[in-house]
C-alpha cells in the first residue's frame, strides 16, 4: 500500500518545524527558504496551511520535463528530481498546476518533495499532527477533490 | 556551531554597513543574545550616555539556538540603554525575524550613531543597505509592513519596525516584528526612532548549519519537545488558553493588581479571561479567539489570534480592524483591563491591536493610563488636561481614546507617552507612580507574592516579571511549591530564577519553556549546537555572570541601592482582599540577604571576589 | 495495430510511449530525420555552456529505452504520405505502412528575407548540429549578433553571453520577448540584459548581412553597421508541413486538428509544434510550439489513435518560462488581458520584480511575472481550473503575490486550529 502525506491545515500553528526538518533533510541546514513544504499564513483569518506536492497521478512535472530528470520512485510513488540530470530549464515549475515545484537559484536546479524516500521528515517534525504520512486510501477523498479541482472546470 | 560568527555593524552617521567577526571568546562567557549583546554594549558605550542621543547604541541579537529546530528557537533580543529607566534595556521577542536574521547569515546587528534622515535597513543574506524611509516615516507598524511587502514583492521578508508612538517620543515604545510580536519593554523602540531608523527588513536564504553534533542535537531537541508536549502547562494550558490561563488563577490568589495597584482582585476578571475569549459573542456568534499561533519553531504555540466584535463601538467605521490579529496575552489583558478597571473584552482587544499597530508596550501604556485615572480621580488631572476625556477608572472609552492618542502622539496622549513616573511627577504626585527604576509593574502584586517583590526591586531593567518568574514556584509549584506569603528562602529563589533566566534569554529559546524545562533540559541542546562544553552548571554560572554584568552597567550609569525598591503603596498599604489580605511586601526582610547571596556589599555593589569569581 | 509516428521530439516520443502502455501488442515505429537519439531542443542552451554533454539533451537517458519499450526508431526523411494505401514514403524508396499515423514533425526556424542570410556564418540555433557550429565560433572576444529576442532568442541569449562573446541583440519589436511579455516586462528584461553588458537594440531590423574580411558586417535599420564573427538567427519558427504539399490534409499555419488531435484524414493525427491544437484560453485552434503542449498533444493523440473514448482536448494553456541571464520570467494564458477584463500588477523596477494578473470576472485568465521562482505553476493551475476566486480576486488585486494563498483559500477547506479551547 502506497502512503502519502496527509495535510490537515486546521491543526497547523505555523511554527515551521516542518520547513526546518525538510531543509535539513535535503540541504543539511535549517533553512525554510529551501524547504519543499511550505506553510502559508492566512493572517487576517488567523489560519495556516502547510502545502506540498501531492505526488499527483497526472505527474505534470514529470511529463513536462524535456530531459527525463523527474522519475517515479516505484516504492514510494514519489516523483523525484534527479539533480544530475536536471538542466534547470524550469518548464516543470510552470507545468505543475499546484505550484509545488520550485527553482533553486543557488543550485540552478528545481526542487520538489520526494517524500524523503518513504520517511518524510516534515511529518516526524510536526508537533500537532497537521502533517502525517498515512496509507493513501485515507487521503483518497481529498486527492480526488484536489484532482477534480484542477481537471473539471467549475461553473 | 550553529553560530554564523558574523556581526553586521550599521553606522547611521555615515550610513555604512560593515561586517565583523563575532567575538567567540565573549560568546564562551556570555553565551549569546542577552548576555553577549550586553557585553558588547558595555564595552562600546558610556553607561552614562543620554539614551536618546547618538552616543547610545542599539543591538539586535540572536542566540546560538535561534533559527534551529530546537523548540521555540526563534527568539531575538534588543539591547540598548533605556530612555524609560536609564538602566540597561533588554527586550526579547519571538515571531520570525530573529530566525530570519540568523538564516541571512548574521548573529547580531549593532546600530550606532544617528541618521540625518529617516532610513530603514534592508538585509538580504550578505547584502545590507540603508534605504530612504521618507515614505515610511509617520506610518504605523502595520502600514509600514504593508508598504515594504508591496515594495519587495516577497511575502517572506520579515520586518521589525517602530510605529508613530516611537517617532513622537513615547518613552515606552516597542519594536514590533511580524506585525504583532514585540521587543516590548523599556522603550527600545524609542531609541530606534531616535536614530531615525524606521525599520529592519530581513530575508535570509542561507540557513543555519554547522550544528556541532547533529546526532546529539536531534536527540536533545526531540526529547525537549516531548517534555514540552507532555507537560500540563506547555502541552495543554498554554496552547489552549495562552498566558491568559493565568487571569482567573492570579485573581483567585489575590495577586491581580487592580486600579493602579490599589486593590489586588478585580471583580471583572472573568469577563476578560481566557475563558471569556473562547465564549461566542452575541453579535456574530464567534468567539474573540480565532486560533492559537506559534512563533518560529515553537511547539508550544501560546500566541493568541483574535478578532474584535464587528459591532463594537471602538471599530465603528474602521474596517481595517475587522480581521484577525494578535490577541490578548495575560499581561496586556491585565494592563488594559483590571489595572484600569475595564472589563470590556473588545475594548481591551482594540487597545491591544493599537499597541501592536503603533508599537507601544501595553504594560507601560496600561499602567500609565491607570496612574492618570488615579490622578484624575484625585483632581490632579482635569478634563482640561485630558481634552475633555473622562479618565475615570472603568471607562472603556478612556482606555481606547488614550490608546489612539498615544499611538499618534496627539493631545493628552503626549502626557501619557511619558510613562507613569514622569506623568505623576508632572502632576505633582510621584507616589502614585507604580514603577521600579521608572518602569511600570507587570501583573503580579508583590504584596501577595513576596518573591516577586524582591525580583521587581532588583530587576536590572526595572519592574519586570521576566527577569525571575518566581510565580512559577510560589503559585504554580514549578519546580517546587513555595508559600507566596513568606519571605524566608525567597532571596535564594529569586537569585536562582534570575540567573537561570539570564542564561535562557541568551540561548535563543523562549522563557516559557521553563514551565517544563530546567537548565538540565536546555544545556544538552545548547551544547550539541555549539562549542563550549555547556552544562546546566556552566549555563547557570553564565547567567550569574550576565546578571552581574547588567548590574555593573546600571551602577556605572548612576543607579544605586536606592533604586532597588518598591513604591510605598506596596510596602505600606496592605492588600484589602483575598488570601493575602492584610499583607504588604516585606522587601526589607529579603534585600540584605539577597545582596549577601549575590556577593554584593551593603550598597549593592558586587565585591571584588564576586567579580573575580565570575571573570568580570 | 500499426502506429507510425513521424518525428522524434517530445510529442512523438510521448505518443509512442503512451501507445505502448495502452496497447503493448501494437507495432509502434518512430521516424526521425536526425542521426542522434531523440533529444530536447530545450536543453541545447545548457549544452552550449557545457553544463551538460550531448547525452544530457536526450529525451530518454537509457540507451536501450526505446528497444525495451518495443518502439522501433527509424532514421529517415518522410517525403510523402500515400493516404490511399496508408503508407509513408521515405527517401530512398522505403515505405512504411500504418493503420494510424501521427505527424509530429515539429517546426523549423524561418529565414527572414534579408540579403546575406544564407551566408555560412549565419546560423539558426535549433539542432544539435547548429549548437556545435555556434559553440565553435562563440568564444571570448568574438562578435556575435543575435537576430530576434523572442522566446528562442532569449533562451540562447544566456549561453551566448556566457561564452564571453561580445553580444548584440537586434529585435524588430519595441521590447524583448514581445509575444510573451507586455511592454513593462519586456523592457525590464532589456534593461536587465543591458546592465549585464549585452547590447540590446529594439525597434531595429537587420537590413542586410555582408561578408567583410574574415567575418560579416551587419547593417541595421538605424543606419549603423556592426561587425560580426557570427550571426545567430532566431526570428521565429514555422510548422514543418512542407512534405504534406499535395496531400489531402487540411492545413492552415499548421495542421488542422480536432479535439481528438485528428486531422481531416481520420487515420492521421498531428501533435506538437506542427499541430494547430486547441488553445485553452482563446478556445481557438493555433500553433503554440511549446514543450508542455507538445507532451499534452502526444498523450492525447496516442489515446485517440488507440481508440480511447472521451480523450478530448480541453485546450492547452499557452505558457513560457525564461531565464535571461538570471532574470526569471514567465507568462501564462491571456497575459495581455481581455476586453472588459480586470487586472492588477505590482512593479519594482530596481529589484526587477513584477507580477501582473489578468482576470475575467473572478477567474484568472492570464499572468506575467518577473523574478518569481516560488510556486509559479499555481498560476497555470488557477487559469486551467477556471477556479472561481470569489473574495480572493479582490485580495489578489490588493496583493498579487498571494497566489498560493488564493489557490489554497479558494479550493481547500482551510480550517481553524483544533487546539484552541472548545
Amino acid at each position: 500500500m502506497l502512503k502519502s502525506l496527509q495535510l490537515e491545515p486546521e491543526k497547523c500553528t505555523g511554527c515551521l518545524q516542518c520547513e526546518m526538518a525538510c531543509s535539513y533533510e535535503n540541504e543539511g541546514v535549517f533553512n525554510p527558504a529551501k524547504s519543499r513544504i511550505k506553510v502559508f499564513n492566512f493572517h487576517d483569518e488567523g489560519r495556516f496551511a502547510p502545502y506540498t506536492c501531492t505526488q499527483c497521478t497526472e505527474a505534470w512535472c514529470l511529463h513536462a520535463c524535456p530531459v527525463e530528470a523527474i522519475v517515479v520512485n516505484e516504492s514510494t510513488g514519489a516523483k523525484e528530481v534527479i539533480e544530475d540530470v536536471c538542466v534547470g530549464c524550469k518548464v516543470c515549475t510552470i507545468a505543475c498546476p499546484f505550484g509545488t515545484v520550485n527553482y533553486n537559484t543557488d543550485s540552478g536546479k528545481v526542487m520538489k518533495c520526494d517524500l524523503c524516500g518513504g520517511d518524510p521528515a516534515c511529518a516526524d517534525a510536526c508537533p500537532t499532527a497537521a502533517i502525517t504520512y498515512v496509507d493513501s486510501s485515507y487521503t483518497g477523498l481529498d486527492r480526488m477533490k484536489s484532482h477534480a479541482a484542477q481537471t473539471v472546470p467549475k461553473t | 556551531m550553529a553560530w554564523q560568527k558574523r556581526i553586521l555593524r550599521v553606522n547611521l552617521n555615515d550610513q555604512s554597513c560593515t561586517e565583523e567577526p563575532l567575538n567567540m571568546e565573549w560568546a564562551q562567557k556570555f553565551l549569546g543574545q542577552r548576555g553577549l549583546a550586553t557585553k558588547y554594549l558595555s564595552e562600546e558605550i558610556d553607561p552614562k550616555v543620554d539614551a536618546l542621543s547618538p552616543g547610545n547604541k542599539l543591538i539586535m541579537a540572536t542566540g546560538p539556538l535561534t533559527g534551529t529546530m530546537a523548540s521555540t528557537g526563534g527568539r531575538y533580543s534588543v539591547i540598548t540603554k533605556s530612555p524609560l529607566t536609564g538602566a540597561i534595556a533588554c527586550s526579547n521577542s519571538g515571531g520570525f525575524i530573529g530566525a530570519e536574521l540568523k538564516q541571512a547569515g548574521w548573529d547580531m546587528i549593532i546600530f550606532e550613531g544617528k541618521s540625518d534622515k529617516p532610513v530603514y535597513l534592508y538585509l538580504e543574506d550578505d547584502v545590507a543597505s540603508l534605504c530612504d524611509a521618507a515614505e515610511l516615516w509617520g506610518k504605523s507598524v502595520w502600514a509600514t509592513d504593508e508598504l515594504l511587502h508591496a515594495k519587495y514583492q516577497d511575502p517572506l521578508i520579515r520586518i521589525a519596525c517602530v510605529g508613530r508612538s516611537a517617532e513622537e517620543g513615547c518613552l515606552y515604545a516597542s519594536i514590533v516584528n511580524d506585525r504583532h510580536r514585540a521587543a516590548g519593554r523599556s522603550g527600545v523602540g524609542t531609541v530606534m526612532a531616535s536614530k531615525n531608523l524606521k525599520a529592519v527588513v530581513v530575508r535570509g536564504t542561507k540557513g543555519v548549519g554547522n550544528v556541532r553534533d547533529p546526532k546529539a542535537f536531534f536527540k536533545a531537541t526531540s526529547e525537549g519537545k516531548k517534555t514540552l508536549a507532555d507537560n500540563a502547562v506547555t502541552g495543554e494550558g498554554l496552547p489552549a488558553m495562552g498566558t491568559q490561563v493565568l487571569m482567573n488563577v492570579i485573581n483567585e490568589v489575590g495577586a491581580m493588581p487592580t486600579r493602579n495597584m490599589r486593590e489586588v482582585q478585580f471583580e471583572g476578571a472573568a469577563k476578560i479571561s481566557a475563558e471569556a475569549m473562547a465564549e461566542p459573542r452575541e453579535s456574530d456568534g464567534k468567539p474573540n479567539l480565532v486560533t492559537n499561533a506559534a512563533c518560529f519553531g515553537c511547539t508550544i504555540a501560546c500566541g493568541r489570534i483574535s478578532t474584535i466584535d464587528p459591532q463594537h463601538y471602538s471599530i465603528e467605521n474602521k474596517p481595517e480592524y475587522i480581521g484577525a490579529s494578535g490577541g490578548l496575552e495575560y499581561e496586556s489583558a491585565w494592563a488594559l483591563g483590571s489595572n484600569v478597571g475595564v472589563d470590556d473584552l473588545d475594548a481591551l482587544t482594540y487597545a491591544n491591536f493599537l499597541c501592536n499597530e503603533d508599537g507601544m508596550d501595553p504594560i507601560s501604556f496600561g499602567a500609565t493610563v491607570s496612574a492618570a485615572m488615579e490622578l484624575f480621580g484625585m483632581g490632579a488631572i482635569t478634563l482640561e488636561h485630558t481634552g475633555g476625556v473622562d479618565m475615570s477608572f472603568g471607562s472603556a472609552e478612556a482606555l481606547t481614546i488614550s490608546a489612539e492618542l498615544v499611538a499618534k502622539g496627539e493631545g493628552f496622549g503626549r502626557d501619557l507617552a511619558m510613562g507613569s513616573k514622569k506623568l505623576c511627577e508632572k502632576y505633582g504626585h510621584p507616589e502614585i507612580s507604580m514603577t521600579v527604576k521608572g518602569q511600570e509593574f507587570p501583573a503580579y502584586d508583590p504584596r501577595s507574592i513576596q518573591g516577586m517583590g524582591l525580583g521587581y526591586a532588583t530587576s536590572n531593567r526595572g519592574a519586570c516579571h521576566l527577569r525571575g518568574y518566581t510565580v512559577s514556584s510560589e503559585i504554580m509549584g514549578v519546580p517546587v511549591k513555595t508559600d507566596p506569603l513568606v519571605t524566608e528562602g525567597k532571596p535564594e529563589l529569586v537569585k536562582s530564577f534570575q540567573d537561570a533566566t539570564a542564561a535562557v534569554d541568551s540561548t535563543g529559546l523562549c522563557t516559557f519553556t521553563t514551565f517544563a524545562w530546567t537548565l538540565e533540559d536546555i544545556a544538552p541542546q545548547v551544547d550539541a549546537a555549539c562549542e563550549g562544553g555547556w552544562t546546566a552548571e556552566s549555563m547557570l554560572e553564565a547567567g550569574e555572570r550576565i546578571w552581574n554584568l547588567e548590574r555593573q552597567f546600571n551602577l556605572d550609569a548612576g543607579l544605586t541601592r536606592k533604586d532597588d525598591t518598591l513604591p510605598a503603596r506596596l510596602l505600606k498599604d496592605a492588600a484589602k482582599t483575598g488570601p493575602a489580605k492584610g499583607s504588604v511586601n516585606r522587601l526589607d526582610e529579603m534585600l540584605p540577604q539577597y545582596y549577601s547571596l549575590r556577593g554584593w556589599d551593603a550598597e549593592g555593589v558586587p565585591n571584588d571576589e564576586t567579580m573575580k569569581r565570575l571573570g568580570l | 495495430m500499426r502506429h507510425v509516428i513521424i518525428g522524434t521530439g517530445p510529442a512523438g516520443v510521448t505518443a509512442a510511449e503512451t501507445l505502448k502502455k495502452l496497447d503493448p501488442g501494437a507495432l509502434v515505429t518512430m521516424v526521425g530525420d536526425e542521426p542522434e537519439p531523440p533529444y530536447s531542443r530545450m536543453a541545447i542552451p545548457y549544452l552550449l555552456i557545457d553544463q551538460i554533454g550531448e547525452s544530457g539533451t536526450y529525451l530518454r537517458k537509457n540507451n536501450a529505452h526505446f528497444k525495451e519499450f518495443g518502439i522501433s526508431h527509424v532514421e529517415g526523411v518522410v517525403e510523402s504520405i500515400d493516404q490511399a494505401k496508408n503508407q509513408v514514403h521515405l527517401g530512398g524508396g522505403t515505405e512504411i505502412g500504418y493503420d494510424r499515423l501521427l505527424v509530429a514533425t515539429g517546426s523549423t526556424p524561418v529565414s527572414p528575407p534579408i540579403d546575406g542570410i544564407d551566408h555560412p556564418l549565419v546560423s539558426s540555433c535549433w539542432t544539435l548540429e547548429d549548437a556545435r557550429r555556434i559553440a565553435a565560433v562563440a568564444k571570448p572576444g568574438a562578435n556575435v549578433v543575435l537576430m530576434g529576442a523572442g522566446f528562442i532568442g532569449c533562451i540562447i541569449l544566456e549561453a551566448l553571453a556566457k561564452s564571453g562573446a561580445n553580444l548584440t541583440v537586434i529585435e524588430m519589436e519595441d521590447r524583448m520577448v514581445p509575444r510573451m511579455m507586455n511592454d513593462i516586462a519586456g523592457n525590464m528584461i532589456k534593461d536587465w540584459c543591458e546592465e549585464r553588458g549585452v547590447s540590446v537594440n529594439t525597434s531595429t531590423r537587420v537590413e542586410s548581412i555582408a561578408e567583410e574580411g574574415d567575418g560579416l558586417s551587419v547593417t541595421l535599420s538605424n543606419g549603423k553597421s556592426i561587425p560580426a564573427d557570427l550571426v545567430v538567427s532566431a526570428t521565429g519558427v514555422r510548422p514543418n508541413i512542407g512534405f504534406l504539399d499535395g496531400a489531402d490534409i487540411k492545413t492552415d499555419l499548421g495542421i488542422l486538428v480536432n479535439r481528438q488531435m485528428q486531422t481531416s484524414d481520420p487515420h492521421i493525427f498531428a501533435a506538437g509544434d506542427v499541430a494547430q491544437g486547441k488553445d485553452f484560453s482563446s478556445e481557438e485552434f493555433s500553433v503554440q510550439a511549446i514543450q508542455p503542449t507538445a507532451v499534452e498533444h502526444g498523450q492525447l493523440a496516442a489515446k485517440n489513435m488507440f481508440g480511447l473514448k472521451n480523450a478530448s482536448h480541453q485546450g492547452s494553456v499557452n505558457m513560457n518560462v525564461l531565464d535571461t541571464l538570471g532574470l526569471i520570467s514567465s507568462s501564462f494564458g491571456l497575459w495581455m488581458g481581455v476586453e472588459n477584463g480586470e487586472s492588477c500588477e505590482l512593479l519594482n523596477k530596481e529589484r526587477f520584480r513584477y507580477i501582473n494578473l489578468q482576470f475575467c470576472e473572478d477567474v484568472l485568465i492570464g499572468a506575467t511575472s518577473l523574478g518569481l521562482t516560488e510556486h509559479v505553476g499555481v498560476l497555470r493551475g488557477l487559469i486551467q481550473t477556471k477556479t472561481k476566486l470569489g473574495v480572493w480576486k479582490d485580495r489578489l488585486i490588493e496583493d498579487p503575490t498571494k497566489i498560493m494563498e488564493a489557490y489554497l483559500g479558494s479550493t481547500h477547506a482551510i480550517g481553524h486550529n483544533a487546539k484552541i479551547m472548545k
